[in-house]
């Protein structure tokens, strides 16, 4: 029995505490901008046919704009079905500044983009060493810590994720 | 007496007397870190613990154990190869337009990352949790060069307010409670609103520290591993912080034992997923982060708060990447040291340790690493002192062995630094007492004590032949005074009664199966033949009643009592002559049956380090736990009226640490409940008894306190509670005042 591994990456979502929703590509902005948060910073999408500029995103944000900012937004190239885990990668842009700083993370994913598990996600990891492409963080669930004596989500990164799934297939 | 003569025994007796002071001390200690850190540690490591047994089910045994297979095979050849991944990592590094550094030593590690901090006129450091850092004590160098250093890891930065060490390797703070954590900021920060909650003190450290990540010059990172074809390094957080202190400064120091090293990316894949499944019960950690740096991200400049572009910072980013020595080429040279190396620190072996889970790394630790393998990293980098603070608190009940995620024999590294410990130890007055008294193979030095656990099967000899005198003697008060000021044996303690017959003289010339399905060595073990034959006896009749011709010869201990005091020659010499005495019985054909769980483990796990390869190979195929045989006997056609069966009598089993570790557990429960008890088992890794380690006064405490929570969950049974070890039957009887016998009594005939 085969569960798609869209559905599949949704279950794992919301068992490690981050919300996700599908769209067609068509429905991208509305759904961007339900999901935003303003004041909002973002990195610029990876994928050609999708882009923030028609949004209230920062792109290129001063300090203050990231410091300020309560969402963030990133394009991911990856997710993982099993463990709902996306990637983020270290780019000029400043993906990882944009993950991290903000109390929500937006991520933008294409359904095409969802892998099976870790080990297709290495599969996938080794292609993209080999091109050059070696930097980059596997991001699973909210930031959080138990150090203070009880589970609390959001301390140095962000305390909600948010997958905004884009439907390609 | 000489003038010399008289000031050396002089000086001899105060050595003596120094030395049996010390268990008063450890005692002490022990006693008040049960008191202030138990509850929060046991409550902590339990439920990692708890959360790594769980993952593991999720994804199954089989696949877990083919990661830690090839996780070991992994770090076994990075290990082996370890000078050329050096050389491949410095290439690599260098052409990233990164620069690596090899530290020979702790001082030569903080010179340098001092030395990179001042040239990038540095005035403030942020770190994110590294171990190896705090091995090399790399805070201390840089405050004393006039640095502002902050741990922006929330457990490092309590320990760093508290100006505490870590008590995990994992959770540095683990043995502080939210109330102390709240007590401590409010009195060293003062806030405006009382923290009184995690969530108040998390939101308060995230602020306060993202300041200090904000204005910090460089940032110091840690390294889970490092790639040798990419120059690249992993790190494992959950907090996010390391993610931080690599990207936002535009200088980063990763610092990183050697052993970090392993080719690359594919290599990584089994221990991502090995590493935070063993270490706190999570599929997978917040963030793995895998960085080549100097990466992409633009470093921010927060003192340009209005200019695009993060601060439009035009700084080129700075990496270096220390790997530092100290002492890990020897551990690679050591035999017995160098699988130390394979850890990848995710504390498991603390978790999974019943006397860790009761008194926390600062009792079970040394000058950085604490659990199991610290002893290991300690002899390795601080030497043998360091790990003989702690070294005897392994008991050696193995339960760390199948939770290791690259397979380190833990127990046998601590046997071996034992041993180390024991020789380096000066000859003294006990030796001119007792060398000559005691047949064993160790050198003078080796402490009384040690001697004594260690040559207990001469104790049971002497003890059994002249018994009942010899138990109403020795629990005459002032001879367990004696024993106890002498000995160190806790008065606290019941002693084993020895029996007047042994398991072997009532086998002696005694008649059984003709005909038989199989033929039999019920192995007279020290503890089954001299204090519990009637488990023998009980054991003997079960088999012939399932068609099995038994003998019980006449052989000697396994060795185990004195490998477990670090006597290593002396259990060689009891392995060699036990594996030439069974040789005979397996000529003939015989299957070898051991009843007490601790021997069984001696010969099928440190056989195979004590014995010739096929010595140890032929031992290990015939030789069978007795419920683990009964089960197979079954299996194969024997019919099981023939024993006492159950009819629904709820039975409280409690299995054997070792016996567990070798997956023997599953094997009595199918038995009693084929034959229809009702089974109940203990979810405890140990009952804290562990042979010798419970009788010794200054841990007498602390196995009270790993028993008690063995003790809890058989407490209001009114099943028949029974147990597979001599020691777990011991400390259940003390704990709960209630008989408890091996189960093969209950299934006897």
């Amino acid at each position: 029995m085969s569960t798609s591994p869209v559905r599949e990456f949704r279950r794992s979502l919301r068992r490690v505490d981050a919300t996700s929703s599908v769209v067609e590509p068509a429905g991208f902005d509305a759904a961007l901008a339900d999901a935003l948060e303003e004041p909002a910073v973002g990195a610029p999408l990876p994928f050609a046919d999708l882009s923030l500029s028609d949004h209230p995103v920062a792109l290129d944000p001063s300090p203050r704009e990231l410091r300020a900012a309560r969402t963030g937004v990133t394009g991911s190239r990856l997710g993982i079905a099993d463990l709902g885990t996306v990637a983020v990668e270290s780019r000029g842009g400043g993906d990882e500044l944009t993950a991290l700083f903000p109390e929500r993370h937006v991520v933008v994913l294409r359904a095409s983009d969802v892998r099976p598990d870790l080990e297709s996600a290495f599969a996938w990891l080794a292609e993209e060493f080999d091109a050059g492409r070696d930097s980059l963080v596997f991001e699973t669930g909210p930031s959080a810590t138990g150090d203070m004596g009880a589970l609390v989500q959001g301390v140095h990164g962000p305390e909600a994720i948010h997958v905004l799934v884009v439907d390609d297939e | 007496m000489s003038e010399t003569d008289a000031g050396r025994l002089a000086s001899l007796v105060s050595r003596a007397r120094s030395r049996a002071a010390r268990p008063d001390a450890d005692a002490d200690r022990i006693r008040r870190l049960l008191a202030e850190e138990g509850d929060q540690i046991k409550a902590n490591t339990r439920h990692f613990n708890a959360e790594r047994y769980d993952r593991i089910d999720e994804i199954g045994a089989e696949r877990h154990e083919r990661y830690r297979t090839r996780a070991r095979e992994i770090k076994a050849d990075a290990i082996e190869r370890l000078p050329e991944l050096i050389d491949r990592v410095r290439e690599s590094v260098a052409d990233n337009g990164g620069t690596v550094y090899i530290a020979d030593d702790a001082a030569d590690a903080r010179e340098y990352v001092a030395e990179v901090s001042e040239g990038a006129d540095a005035e403030r450091v942020v770190k994110s949790k590294s171990m190896t850092t705090e091995e090399i004590d790399l805070n201390e160098g840089l405050e004393a060069r006039g640095l502002d250093i902050w741990e922006t890891d929330l457990g490092e930065f309590v320990i760093q307010v508290a100006e505490e060490s870590p008590s995990h390797i994992v959770g540095p703070s683990l043995h502080k409670s939210r109330e102390e954590i709240t007590d401590l900021f409010e009195a060293q920060f003062d806030p405006e609103e009382s923290l009184d909650s995690a969530q108040a003190l998390t939101e308060f450290a995230r602020e306060y520290l993202g300041e200090r990540i904000e204005a910090a010059d460089v940032g110091i990172t840690g390294a889970n591993f490092v790639l040798a074809d990419s120059g690249s390094i992993a790190l494992v957080t959950n907090e996010g912080n390391a993610r931080k202190c690599a990207s936002v400064p535009d200088t980063h120091v990763a610092v990183a034992g050697v052993e970090k090293i392993i080719p690359s990316i594919e290599e990584l894949h089994p221990f991502a997923e090995l590493i935070a499944r063993s270490a706190t019960g999570q599929a997978i950690p917040q963030y793995l982060s895998l960085l080549s740096p100097p990466v992409d991200t633009p470093a921010v400049d927060f003192d340009s708060p209005d200019e695009p572009g993060f601060g439009g910072s035009d700084a080129e980013r700075d990496f270096h990447l220390v790997l530092v020595d100290n002492g890990r080429t020897e551990m690679r040279e050591d035999d017995d040291l160098r699988e130390t190396l394979y850890c990848i620190r995710c504390g498991a072996c603390a978790n999974s340790c019943a006397n860790f889970q009761s008194v926390g790394g600062h009792a079970f630790g040394g000058e950085t690493y604490t659990g199991g393998i610290a002893t290991g990293w300690e002899a390795g980098v601080e030497g043998l002192d360091a790990a003989a603070e702690f070294n005897d608190l392994c008991t050696g009940c193995s339960r760390c062995v199948n939770a290791c995620p690259v397979k380190i024999d833990i127990p046998w590294i601590n046997t071996v630094v034992r041993d180390r410990i024991n020789r380096g130890k000066d000859p003294g007055l006990e030796d001119v007492l007792v060398d000559g008294l005691v047949p064993d193979a160790e050198e003078p030095g080796t402490p009384l004590r040690k001697r004594f656990f260690g040559n207990f099967e001469t104790v049971a000899k002497v003890g059994s032949a002249t018994a009942p005198v010899s138990n109403t003697i020795a629990s005459l008060t002032p001879v367990r005074r004696a024993l106890d000021a002498g000995l160190g044996i806790d008065v606290r303690r019941e002693l084993p009664a020895f029996q007047r017959e042994t398991l072997v003289e009532w086998a002696e010339g005694r008649a059984t199966v003709d005909d038989p399905e199989r033929r039999v060595v019920l192995y007279p073990d020290v503890y089954t033949n001299y204090v519990q034959p009637e488990r023998g006896k009980a054991a003997v009749r079960t088999l012939e009643a399932l068609g099995c011709a038994v003998t019980v010869p006449d052989v000697g201990g396994s060795g185990r009592a004195p490998l477990s005091q670090g006597m290593i020659a002396t259990a060689r010499d009891k392995a060699e002559r036990l594996a030439a005495d069974l040789g005979d019985h397996l000529d003939a054909g015989r299957d070898v049956v051991v009843v007490e769980p601790s021997a069984l483990a001696m010969v099928r796990r440190e056989y195979e380090k004590l014995l010739p390869a096929a010595t140890y190979e032929r031992l290990d195929d015939a030789s069978y736990e007795v419920f683990e045989y009964v089960y197979g006997l079954l299996e194969n056609g024997a019919a099981p009226d023939a024993l006492t069966a159950g009819d629904g009598d709820g039975v409280a089993y409690h299995s054997h640490c070792q016996q567990r570790t070798l997956g023997l557990e599953s094997h009595t429960v199918a038995v009693l409940e084929e034959l229809g008890y009702d089974v109940l088992t203990s979810d405890v890794e140990c009952c804290g008894m562990a042979g010798s380690f419970g009788y010794k006064s200054e841990y007498y405490e602390l196995s009270v306190d790993v028993g008690e929570s063995l003790a809890d969950q058989f407490e209001d049974t009114d099943r028949t509670v029974v147990a597979s070890g001599t020691s777990c039957t011991d400390q259940i009887e003390a704990l709960l005042a209630t008989e408890a016998r091996h189960p093969i009594r209950l299934v006897a005939p």
